[in-house]
């Protein structure tokens, strides 16, 4: 985490007496300028818009004519309408159980693949290929895994009920299919975040464990943990929220169904505007889930200080 | 690394091997499938249970490309070659302008006077994490009040802005590992700062050039959502076309997906293993010393 320091560290050299040294460094605006032009441009001004958009009414297919004012009145739609908090349960269950198994099979993955072994860079690329395949072949692949009549899934069920298996048919089983397809997609990524983390111990803090025979539990606890406790932070806030912001998966694979069972805050955003049109009401809903995102990232940043000033 | 393994028998090195080829392939059986569905006859393909072993076919790659009419007489276009061509173009464009601006930014954050830089970075990274859905909708509406909507400057614009943040994320993070004081001989010596990033940092950040350019590719490359609502059919990657083989009234063609899935695959696998430290490195997007 350093880098997210680095700032701060250099604030406190500025006061150890290098202000004769600073004074001859330049301004960085024109350095910045053209980033800031054009995350302004790009990212900042659609955003500053669509907050506009959010308090009124409007229409993507009929532009001409005027918006109608509405002040906060897509918020208060938004926030009494039951599917809405219907779709934030779905994402917050599937978020949860999706980045909960990333963890978990990536931290098993880069257990499996930290050490350097023959022909280690074959096999990981093995593992690593899933997440490089684009999204839309990985869920049109898993739709087809999933297909009752063809899929292998149902190939695998089927002569244990003797019937045809729809695994997309039910909430429950439809969710574990996408959680499955994220996960497997997505769990490579934290092993290289792991694997990014492993690699900076020193190997003579392994040797010194191996000669005084520590156990692995303690070799663990007081060796890997620490080392890897924050890029585990890292990985648990990168894949939340791409999580969060999961769209192609669910558009290739459930579209939302059964019902509304896999339907996502993302896909929810993208029917509002492209298929129904409302672009004002799909603008509060896209404010409200930037706010969400902002919070997480505030609380990430909060819980790595906290650690640094607990040392 | 090299120093551990060799306290570890031979032995346990093979060992090792073992189980990380197996869990490997078990891990990639889902593109196995993917790959033999692409040299799988039609037929073949239905076959229940799977077949393992069959005669492969080339056919999908030619119709990924090529379409005959009904009658078998003449060979249309699939525009398959384009949506590749803009693949790339729009790609390598954003990727290398995001390298460009990025660095720029970095220099800028990491080593120049600057009130706020918290604040900057901060907001910078809350860019990245802001789901690209919302941005789109607005997007949507610049590009088509600009007259920008479906041309390759709309979609390589909205690219490199996507890739930035994490851009000046990384490249700074690198930029802050490099020994200062050389910079500062320089700038003593009266270069301009300019000189100093081209001069002095840049040759020295190979890696780190290499580790950003690498995940903002896989992420550019294989993006479907600003693709399917910013370009037009002659601007489209891809992914979006991807889709029209799914969405075929004849029913998806799972030989030709199939194909069209492993040619797009090949070159970020290829990329993938020859830079695959600096992929492991990227992977933290510089927020974690390495």
């Amino acid at each position: 985490m350093a880098a997210i320091d680095g700032a701060a560290d250099s604030g406190a050299m500025i006061g150890e007496g290098r202000e004769e040294a600073l004074d001859a460094v330049a301004g960085a605006a024109p350095f910045i300028a053209p980033a800031l032009t054009l995350l302004c441009a790009i990212n900042v001004l659609p955003l500053l818009w669509s907050v506009g958009a959010s308090f009124f009414h409007l229409r993507a297919d009929h532009l001409t004519k005027a918006p109608h004012f509405l002040g906060l009145g897509n918020y208060v739609d938004l926030m009494t309408d039951p599917d809405v908090w219907e779709h934030f349960r779905n994402t917050g269950i599937m978020i949860a159980a999706s980045v909960a198994t990333q963890i978990i099979v990536g931290g098993f993955l880069a257990f499996v693949f930290h050490r350097p072994f023959p022909g280690r860079r074959a096999a990981l690329m093995l593992v690593l290929t899933p997440m490089l395949l684009s999204t839309v072949a990985v869920g049109t692949f898993f739709s087809l895994f999933y297909d009752p009549t063809f899929g292998v899934v149902s190939a695998i069920v089927r002569p244990f009920t003797g019937a045809p298996f729809a695994p997309l048919g039910t909430p429950f089983s439809a969710r574990l299919s996408l959680i499955v397809a994220d996960a497997w997609m997505w769990s490579p990524f934290v092993m290289l975040m792991l694997l990014a983390g492993l690699s900076g111990i020193p190997d003579r803090l392994h040797e010194a464990a191996e000669i005084d025979r520590l156990s692995p539990m303690r070799r663990f606890r007081s060796i890997t943990f620490p080392a890897i406790r924050d890029v585990l932070l890292l990985a648990l806030l990168f894949r939340t929220i791409e999580s969060f912001n999961m769209f192609d998966l669910i558009y290739t694979i459930t579209n939302g169904g059964p019902g509304i069972a896999t339907e996502s805050v993302s896909t929810e955003i993208y029917d509002t505007a492209f298929v129904l049109f409302e672009s004002g009401r799909a603008s509060a809903l896209g404010n409200i889930s930037i706010f969400v995102v902002v919070v997480l990232t505030r609380l990430y940043f909060q819980a790595v200080r906290l650690r640094r000033e607990s040392l | 690394m090299a120093g551990a393994s060799l306290s570890f028998s031979r032995n346990s090195g093979f060992r090792r091997s073992a189980v990380g080829y197996g869990v490997g392939v078990v891990y990639f059986f889902p593109v196995i499938w993917m790959l033999l569905a692409a040299f799988k006859t039609r037929r073949d393909q239905m076959a229940t249970p799977p077949k393992l072993i069959f005669t492969p076919t080339l056919e999908h790659f030619w119709a990924s490309f090529h379409r005959a009419s009904a009658d078998g007489s003449r060979v249309f276009d699939t525009g398959l070659d384009r949506d590749f061509m803009n693949s790339l173009i729009i790609c390598f464009t954003s990727v290398g302008l995001a390298l460009v601006i990025g660095c720029l930014a970095a220099y800028g954050f990491a080593r120049l006077r600057l009130a706020g830089r918290d604040f900057y970075m901060f907001y910078i990274l809350v860019l990245r994490m802001v789901p690209p859905i919302t941005a789109i909708v607005p997007l949507y509406f610049l590009f088509r009040v600009t007259g920008l909507g479906g041309s390759y400057a709309a979609i390589i614009l909205v690219y490199t802005a996507f890739n930035l943040p994490f851009a000046i994320w990384m490249l700074r993070s690198f930029i802050n590992e490099l020994h200062e004081p050389i910079e500062e001989a320089a700038r003593l010596d009266g270069s301009s700062e300019l000189g100093i990033l081209w001069r002095i940092c840049a040759p020295q950040m190979g890696a780190g050039i290499a580790a950003t350019a690498i995940i903002a590719f896989v992420f550019t490359w294989n993006d479907f959502l600003f693709s399917l609502l910013l370009t037009s059919v002659d601007t489209r990657t891809v992914p979006v076309a991807m889709t029209r083989v799914v969405g075929a009234d004849v029913g998806v063609d799972w030989g030709v997906f199939a194909a069209i899935g492993t040619i797009y695959l090949l070159p970020v696998v290829l990329v993938a293993f020859f830079l695959q430290g600096q992929l492991l490195r990227g992977a933290t997007f510089g927020t974690v010393p390495r």
